[in-house]
Formats: C-alpha cells, structure tokens, sequence
C-alpha cells in the first residue's frame, strides 16, 4: 500500500517472539481460563485473582446502577440534584466525562494508523474496546436525563402520527446524530479489527463451544489475499471515516454548551479545546488500565516502556492545549467586557465568596500541575508515577465538565434567581454505578476477545525482524526492495 | 444429497505451504509465470505485492463508500429540509402517516437553516460511509461463509497463524492436478496437498 522506508522502533516489541508465540501470548489469554486465575491473590482463606476482583467490583457496580435506574424510572429525575437554576448536574457532567474518555480509543485505531505510527498495533485493541464502553455508560445519562427513557425513540426523526420531527436547528440533536453514529462506527470498526483474531482463536480454540462461537463471530474468515487487500482498503477508509467523525463528536458536544448564551460557555476556544481535553482525558483512562493488565498477563514484551513514553507524551501535548484553553477562558472572560462573564470569573477563581471556586483550582490541580511532571522523561518511564498521574488527569477532567456545568449555571444573569447545586446519593450512586459497569464490561472484554490485535502484531514483527536484519548488515538490495513491498 | 445437481466432492486445487511471507509471494509469482490464473493466497498477516502478483485488482470498494458518503450527505440535508419545512406531500395518505414537514418557527431561524443542518448531514455522511466501507468489505469477500472448500487442508489451520498458503485452483484452464502438484513442489513449500470440496457442498 505504501512504501514507507523508515524503519520500525525496535523497542515496540521486547523480548524473542515468533508468530507462534504472538499467538500464545495473546490468544491464550483468552483460550485458556486459568489465565485469569492468576497472579493468584490471597485474602485469608480465599483465594482469588485480579481478574476475579476487578469482574467482581463491576458486578456490583452494575448492580448499583440497575438500582439507581429502577428508582429512577419509578420516581423520575427528581431524586437528582438538578432543580431551578441548575437544569442539567451531575448527569450532564458524566456523559461529557465518559465520552470524552472515549475518543483516545479513536485516536489510537484511527488517526494514528493514518499517521502510520507503528505503535498503536499493541494498545489498539483495548483502547477501542475503552471507547464503545465509555460510550455506552455516556448514552445512559442523557436518554436518562430526558425523564422518560421509554420515550427516547423521540429523539429519531421518523413519521409518526403527531406530525412532528425533531427540531434540527438544536444543538442537542446534533449530539444526538453525532453521538449515535460515534457509537455505532466504533462498534464497526472495532468489529473489522477482530475478525482475522477471531479466525487465529477459532483455529487455536481446543474446545467445541468455543470453535462454533469464534468460528460464527470470524464470519468463516480465511485469509485470503484477496480478502487482506479488500480489507486493508476498508480498513483505511474506515480509519479516514473515522478521523473527522472524532473530531466531530466533542466539538458536537462542546456546541450543547458553546451555542447556549450562559457565562462561561459562549465561547469559541470550546469545540479545539473539548477535543484536545478529550484525547487527554481517554489517553490517561488508557494508561490507567494498560498498567495493571500488563502485569497481570505478563504483556510487558508487547507494551513496552517505550508505549508508555509516547503515550505520556501525547498526554502531555493535549495536556497543554487543555491549559491554553483554561487560559483562554480567562482571557475571554476579562477581554470580554461582559459583565456577567467577569462576574462568572470572579465565581469560578474567588476562594473566599464564591461557593464552588474549589472545584476549580482543584481542575487546576489535577490538570495542568500534575501533568506538568510528564515533562521529565525519567517520569514518562515510572509506572508508578504514571498511573498516579493519568489517574488525576481523570479527576481533573471531571472537575473541568464540573466546573463547567454547575459553576455557570448556579450563578447565571439575575442575582435573584442565584441558586446552588449539591448532588444526592442517586447523582452518586449512578455515577459509581457506570464505572461498574465499565468495569464489568471492560474484563468480559479480557476474558473473551484477544486485548492485542494479534494479526498487527504479527505483522509488526515481521517487520521488526526485516529491519534487525539490514541493521546487522545482512540485507541485499533484494531484501530491501521486498520490505518495501511488504510494507 | 437430491437437490438436482452433482454435490460429490470434486477437485478443488492443490494447496502448497510456506513458512514466510516471502517465499508465498516468490511461490505467487512463479506460479503466475508458469501460466496459472486462477489462485489464492492464504496467510494470518496480508502480505502486500501477492494480489498484484495474481494480478487481481478489485478497486470497487472504494466507489461504493464514496456513493455512500454522498448518499449520506444528500439523505442528511434532504430529511433536514424537506422535515423542517411546510412541504406536503399530495396524498391524503402522507398526512396520516406523518410524511409531512413540520414548520416550526425556532426563535425566529428561518426555516431553511442550511448552515445549522449541517452537523446531522455531516454525521450521516460518515455513518453511510463507514457502514458501506465494513459491511461492502465483508459482502465483496462473500462473507460471512462459514465453510469453503480450501479449508479441507490440513494445513489451513494454520492460515491464521504461522503458515503462508497459496492454492492454485482447479478452474484455471490449465489445471492438470499432478502437473500442479509437481509444479508446487518445485518451489520447496512444507507440503502439498490435493484439496476435495466437501460433500454435499
């Protein structure tokens, strides 16, 4: 498809592997249970693995969640927080969070395959597997927040008998468009990358319930070169289809806020900044769950230092747009000139007379201080360090939606009508509720599909070895002209 | 089996294995010199310069996406005008089933709002395409199919793992098995196998 001549980092891939050990790493993760037995972990007299306490937390979440919805459903919104003059809470706040971890999984399959940047082939998998996750828990709230879920059919314009459509010009059909079509081409292209794995898993598989199912999901995939040139084609569009759609989906939803006149949230920096903060934001929720899932199936050779060091870097580069905008908001607010704006400055920096001005010094915090660590490459290559990192960029990403939402709305344009917002347990009780459910998701994800595009990796190490090769002085002008080709 | 025709396992081609993608697209190659046609290759990773060497070009796809793109485009814009204005379709019918605009004044936008229209219309644009571009890949690759008769070689387990596969099929015109089994073997393949079509298929 491309003749690309430089060479693959040799520190993407660790350690001796053959094709037959790719397939073991990885695909036995699946194929064989006993993977997820270990590191075995013991609590007094029980036994028990990572695996089975992480799936564990994320049945009980989900749980949490089938509670709070039932109650929900029963009761109505009202056991929320949200009243006059705060209309949209913790639900809005969630469904910007959980979306916006989302796009890394994007970036990741999509931009950087378009950016030929070899290494995406070992995180790719997962981080897509992030992303249709954290979409699923983000479309919870807001077909929760419309009041009647069981009406949320509503939102689709098809003809009914109250001849009426949706109304077009809303920002909040927008999303609706953007955020549907995000999910389902997520769920597609991540199904596209699986099929030739699912094809390894059906031939590996030694059991009969296994052969039949990965046998049905590989779709009877053979191999064919016809096949691989169809589909490394699709594979491309689908990755340039993707790119813009990505871009499109948090600027989609910076416009629910940016097309609305309340202080703080009519400004133009929202949909680059949104964007930018969002590819933050999915980028640490990666690195949060690469750490452990590394160690516990021993994927060290696969995700490499090397990974992390990129990854921290991404982090770190978004990370700065996201501060620009911090600053930029500021700017605007005092360039402005606009009263209600400056008055909304005042709330959000004032410690002593505005009530939730520790909301954002604390994004500030987690934001903007903390990240500025990653500037040290001795950092970028401590695990440690870096999960505690990517962890408070998590936080500090859901403090900026926080900051965002409640900050602008308890105090808009009459003083009379200044209100307060505090969230009840069920704002709590949800939120905990879809983690859960990401969790539980996310280890069905580890113990039923390969969590490393093993055909990727296969061809990774292909090329790995090609270039090993010509660095040892023993390729011939034919060789190089065939690694071309197989490039 | 009595559905009218001929379902007795018949030749289907003579497989070769090879341990790398370079000597599959050697094999391909001389295969395509010695005069064969109609082949396949069979590997876990796409080696790319095999399809040229077969001489197969298939550049339908990227035409189906980019009709679908502009499909998409013209259904996003069309819903959003023809919806948000008063137009009526004449047919009693079209009212009862709710295929009528429905003009409504929004804080005085006009009504053809082309600029605010556009997110929806750009975001179907890309569902159509990307769904013509996934599901247009798996229907040009006539998949799914859950058996083909190439899969009868042993050797084909391993298609998916570690082993490059080249077929050469028994409708090329110049298919003479043994011809092409002593043929494949001078390309020093693993093995070779003579492949049947399954029984009743």
């Amino acid at each position: 498809m491309s003749t690309n001549p430089t060479p693959v980092d040799q520190a993407l891939l660790e350690g001796d592997y053959t094709n037959e050990k790719l397939d073991k790493a990885i695909g036995d993760i699946v194929l064989v249970q006993s993977t997820h037995n270990s590191p075995p972990i013991k609590a007094g007299p029980l036994k028990t693995s990572p695996w089975q306490i992480m799936f564990g937390i994320g049945f009980l979440g989900v749980n949490l969640l089938l509670v709070a919805v039932t109650y929900l459903v029963i009761e109505g919104i009202g056991i929320w927080g949200n009243n006059q003059p705060v209309g949209w809470g913790l639900d809005i706040v969630n469904f910007v969070w959980w979306i916006g971890i989302g796009h890394a999984g994007t970036l990741i399959s999509a931009v950087l395959l378009l950016l030929r940047q070899r290494w995406r082939n070992s995180i790719n998998r997962f981080a897509e597997a992030m992303t249709i996750f954290a979409v699923m828990c983000a479309g919870i709230y807001p077909l929760l927040h419309t009041g009647r879920p069981w009406v949320a059919y509503w939102l689709m314009p098809y003809p009914n008998i109250l001849n009426m459509w949706p109304q077009f010009r809303s920002p909040l059909v927008w999303d609706v468009f953007a955020v549907t079509t995000y999910m389902n081409v997520s769920i597609l292209f991540w199904f596209v990358g699986l099929v030739p794995d699912l094809a390894t898993l059906r031939d590996r598989a030694k059991n009969k319930f296994a052969q039949i199912a990965y046998g049905a999901a590989s779709l009877g995939w053979r191999g064919s070169a016809k096949h691989w040139a169809r589909y490394e084609h699709a594979s491309l569009m689908l990755a340039g289809l993707s790119t813009p759609l990505v871009l499109s989906v948090h600027t989609i939803v910076s416009f629910d806020f940016a097309m609305g006149i309340v202080p703080g949230w009519n400004v133009t920096i929202f949909p680059p900044y949104f964007v930018a903060g969002a590819v933050f934001a999915g980028f640490a929720m990666v690195i949060t769950l690469a750490i452990p899932l590394r160690k516990w199936y021993k994927l060290e050779g696969l995700i490499t230092m090397k990974h992390f060091d990129w990854m921290a870097k991404v982090m770190l580069a978004t990370g700065l747009i996201v501060a620009y905008g911090y600053c930029m908001e500021v700017f605007y607010a005092w360039y402005s000139g606009i009263p209600f704006e400056r008055a909304l400055l005042h709330n959000r920096i004032s410690l002593a007379d505005a009530p939730y001005s520790w909301s954002f010094w604390a994004l500030i915090l987690f934001n903007v201080a903390i990240p500025m660590f990653l500037w040290s490459p001795k950092v970028r290559r401590n695990l440690a360090a870096l999960f505690f990192i990517s962890f408070s960029i998590s936080i500090g990403m859901w403090f900026e939606r926080f900051v965002i939402i409640p900050i602008s709305l308890t105090r808009d344009f009459l003083p009379s009508s200044y209100g307060f917002y505090t969230p009840t347990f069920w704002d709590w009780a949800m939120f905990a509720g879809t983690m859960g459910l990401f969790l539980f998701l996310m280890f069905l994800f580890v113990r039923f599909l390969p969590l490393i595009n093993i055909f990727e990796m296969k061809e990774l190490l292909h090329q790995v070895e090609h270039d090993h090769g010509h660095s040892e002085g023993k390729g011939t002008d034919e060789d190089q002209k065939e690694a071309a080709v197989l490039r | 089996m009595s559905h009218g025709r001929d379902t007795s396992p018949k030749p289907y081609g003579v497989v070769a294995e090879f341990e790398t993608p370079e000597q599959l697209l050697e094999a391909t190659k001389a295969a395509r010199q010695a005069g064969y046609r109609d082949m396949d290759a069979y590997s876990p990773i796409p080696v790319h310069g095999v399809c040229e060497a077969m001489e197969h070009k298939d550049e339908r796809l990227g035409w189906i996406v980019f009709a679908h793109g502009v499909l998409g485009f013209l259904v996003g814009y069309g819903l959003q005008i023809w919806t948000s204005n008063n137009f009526t379709l004449p047919f009693d019918w079209a009212g009862e089933w709710g295929l009528n605009g429905y003009a409504h004044n929004v804080g005085g936008k006009p009504l053809m709002s082309i600029p605010a229209f556009f997110p929806p219309a750009y975001e179907l644009t890309i569902l159509f395409a990307a769904f013509s571009a996934g599901l247009g890949m798996f229907a040009l690759n006539k998949l799914p199919k859950p058996h083909h008769p190439v899969m009868n070689a042993a050797c084909m387990i391993r298609a998916s793992q570690d082993r490059f596969i080249l077929c050469i099929e028994a409708t090329d015109p110049r298919y003479d098995e043994a011809k092409v089994e002593e043929f494949l073997k001078t390309l020093n393949p693993l093995s070779t196998e003579r492949v049947m079509t399954s029984e009743g298929y």
